[in-house]
């Protein structure tokens, strides 16, 4: 937490209420992000009190390779407080697509934040590194994604990765990922590392995050793997509105079948739901309004590691990559299985001649016992 | 003419065979009920979900099923530190200089088809042969593999501590989609076990007509004569005596 005393800032409520919101607003937004961050409702006053008096937190906010669908969720995010606080008044000391300055100012406010706010301010960052070819795919102000991101982890005090670029490496580390499209977390192994993906995360859960932070001075309990508990530790298909006609098997078929009007489970027609560990289902997107499945699209899986190369987007279908584009674990399981019948049928006719002399004999020593039978 | 006396030996104990065919049987319900999982069928019904629950059904039966064969495999290794040799563990690993001698054996006359210029009457073995022992051992990792990525899968759908202790492993791979994919390509490998192991079966059973088929029901096999040393059971000593 940031408590000393930098005269031109303000405490987070200070910026707040200076942004023309009143304390009701500022109440309601404090309750409701408490309650998507899943605290109890005693814990409310805490989290107010903190955002009250503690003074706002540097952020560095880094883009690599990405398309800043997160940055667009998350000024999206359900109640405008958050977008205030957190980018305007959260002093993004740094965010290429958000910051009025640009050019050397831009980069001078960079420096100056990381050496007064040494192992203080919170790095973000948006997309992967490619480290392939000495990291020169991406390139920003004539230094490279890795260069830049080395520099500005060194005094973070600690990394959030926003979205699945930052985390797994999404789209641009699919196979054959030709700019070695590499996650935050396989560069920087010294720094505490909060993970939220999604393609894009959903804009409350960015905020959650960032809040938690904020309130408490300390990341929200993570996962095995550093994502925020809160909101990726159930699947999508575990608060899907639809689970009920997955539970009774009535699928839709395909998009344009009477199921899909009914409204059935999509697993057949490729929901990722069962495997992808997001809070979609509960929190929805645009405030609220819907999110996939709900709008008819099955879950694609977004929040998962290697989504685009986990077969095929519409079907249900275990992919296998190295044995070609059209063929899943089925097809191969299937011509192995053929194979090895057809091999061991003919391995009973090679040995019925090969062996020809040891059953020979012992067929006719069966047949001499049985004329040999008393009666 | 030459006749050849068999004499009929006790291989597999009952809990061995109790333990095959609750592992065949729960294979066989848990490859069928995955593959639906996998892959349902198109069911058309003008039911209301609330009115059924065959998916729910298919599911449950595999999660139960997969417990069965996680306890009945428990059992399994304890059995092979207390039941008979043919059943120990050390059956599964052709280590000995005489179990590697039946492994070529077996390569030899039995898969390659060749013939044994000097067969002995040891050739034949009496347990598992050497080749049949390490493709056990093989399936034996093989469950291991189902067990980790199931209950894997299945604690994030649990309270219980058992499949809890399992927490760790989708985390390890990354997350859930590999894993059931591995899961899936597991269960091919078992169809391919299946399939080979039931052939030698009977391959066994038709070539040496020794009773390998009826084994694994009855738990015995037929053994040349002169393999048993005649050693006189309290029983046969009386009779003698009577005898005399
Ligand atoms: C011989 C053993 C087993 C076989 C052949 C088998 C087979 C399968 C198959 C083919 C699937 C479908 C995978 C897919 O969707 O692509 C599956 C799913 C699954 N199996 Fe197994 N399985 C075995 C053992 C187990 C065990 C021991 C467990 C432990 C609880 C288990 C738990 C699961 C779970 C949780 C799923 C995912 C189901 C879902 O999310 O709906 N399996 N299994
Ligand atoms: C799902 C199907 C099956 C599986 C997974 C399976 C697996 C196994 C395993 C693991 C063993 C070693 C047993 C031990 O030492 O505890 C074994 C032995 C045996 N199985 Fe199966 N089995 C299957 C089906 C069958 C069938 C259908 C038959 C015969 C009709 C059969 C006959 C035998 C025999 C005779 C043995 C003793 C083999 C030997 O002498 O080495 N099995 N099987
Ligand atoms: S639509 Fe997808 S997430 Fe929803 S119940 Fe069906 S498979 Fe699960």
């Amino acid at each position: 937490m940031i408590t000393k005393d930098k005269t031109k800032q303000s405490t987070y409520y200070e910026s707040i209420i200076k942004q023309g919101y009143s304390r009701r607003d500022f109440m309601k937004f404090v309750t409701y992000i408490s309650a998507y961050l899943g605290l109890e409702n005693s814990m409310v006053g805490q989290v107010a009190k903190a955002l009250e008096t503690s003074y706002r937190v540097p952020v560095i906010w880094e883009h690599f390779q990405e398309c800043t669908c997160c940055s667009e969720s998350f000024i999206r995010s359900d109640h405008p407080i958050v977008a205030d606080i957190i980018l305007d008044k959260i002093s993004l000391d740094y965010t290429l697509t958000l910051m009025a300055a640009s050019g050397h100012q831009a980069e001078a406010a960079k420096k100056a934040t990381m050496d007064n706010y040494k192992g203080e301010y919170i790095l973000c960052v948006e997309g992967s590194v490619p480290m392939g070819d000495d990291g020169n795919y991406c390139c920003i102000g004539g230094r490279s994604a890795k260069d830049i991101l080395l520099e500005a982890a060194e005094g973070a005090k600690a990394i959030i990765c926003w979205g699945s670029c930052a985390c797994n490496g999404c789209v641009q580390a699919a196979y054959p990922n030709p700019t070695e499209a590499t996650p935050i977390h396989k560069i920087i192994k010294n720094k505490p590392i909060v993970r939220v993906p999604g393609c894009p995360p959903i804009g409350e859960v960015m905020a959650g995050v960032i809040v938690h932070l904020v309130a408490f001075g300390r990341l929200p309990e993570l996962d095995r793997i550093g994502r925020p508990k809160a909101f990726y530790s159930k699947r999508v298909h575990d608060t899907c509105y639809r689970r009920p006609y997955y539970d009774a098997g009535l699928f839709v078929e395909s998009f344009d079948d009477e199921n899909a009007k009914k409204g059935y489970c999509l697993y057949k027609v490729g929901c990722k739901g069962p495997m992808t560990y997001n809070a979609c289902g509960a929190m929805k997107w645009n405030n609220g309004v819907s999110f996939p499945i709900q709008s008819g699209h099955g879950c694609f899986g977004c929040s998962e590691e290697n989504f685009w190369d986990n077969g095929p987007i519409y079907e249900r279908l275990t992919g296998l990559h190295g044995f070609g584009i059209e063929s899943s674990a089925d097809t191969i399981g299937k011509v192995a299985a053929g194979a090895v019948a057809g091999g061991l049928a003919a391995h009973a006719i090679a040995a019925n001649i090969s062996k020809k002399k040891e059953l020979k004999e012992s067929i006719s020593r069966g047949k001499r016992n049985e004329k040999a039978l008393d009666s | 003419m030459e006749t050849i006396t068999y004499k009929r030996v006790y291989v597999w104990e009952l809990p061995v065979r109790i333990f095959h065919w609750i592992n065949a049987i729960a294979i066989t319900v848990l490859a069928v009920t995955g593959f639906i999982m996998a892959d349902p069928p198109a069911i058309l019904s003008n039911a209301e979900a609330s009115d059924s629950y065959w998916f729910g059904t298919v599911r449950f039966i595999h999660f139960m099923t997969a417990y069965i064969f996680f306890f009945n495999l428990i059992l399994r290794v304890y059995w092979s530190f207390v039941g008979n040799r043919f059943a120990s563990w050390k059956a599964f690993f052709p280590f000995s200089k005489k179990s590697w001698r039946n492994f070529l054996h077996v390569l030899k006359v039995d898969i390659l088809l060749g013939h044994e210029k000097h067969p002995e009457i040891t050739d034949l073995s009496v347990g598992h042969n050497s080749v049949a022992g390490l493709s056990y051992f093989i399936l034996f990792l093989l469950a291991l593999v189902q067990v980790f990525t199931g209950f894997g899968l299945y604690s994030a759908m649990s309270d219980w501590w058992l499949p809890d202790l399992f927490e760790w492993v989708v985390p390890l791979f990354g997350g859930d989609f590999i894993v059931r994919t591995i899961h899936h390509i597991s269960t091919w490998l078992f169809i391919l076990f299946v399939l080979i192991h039931v052939y030698l079966v009977f391959y066994h059973d038709w070539l040496e007509g020794r009773g390998e088929v009826s084994s694994i029901f009855g738990g015995y096999k037929f053994v040349v004569g002169q393999r048993v040393k005649h050693k006189k059971t309290e029983e046969e000593k009386k009779d003698t005596e009577d005898a005399k």
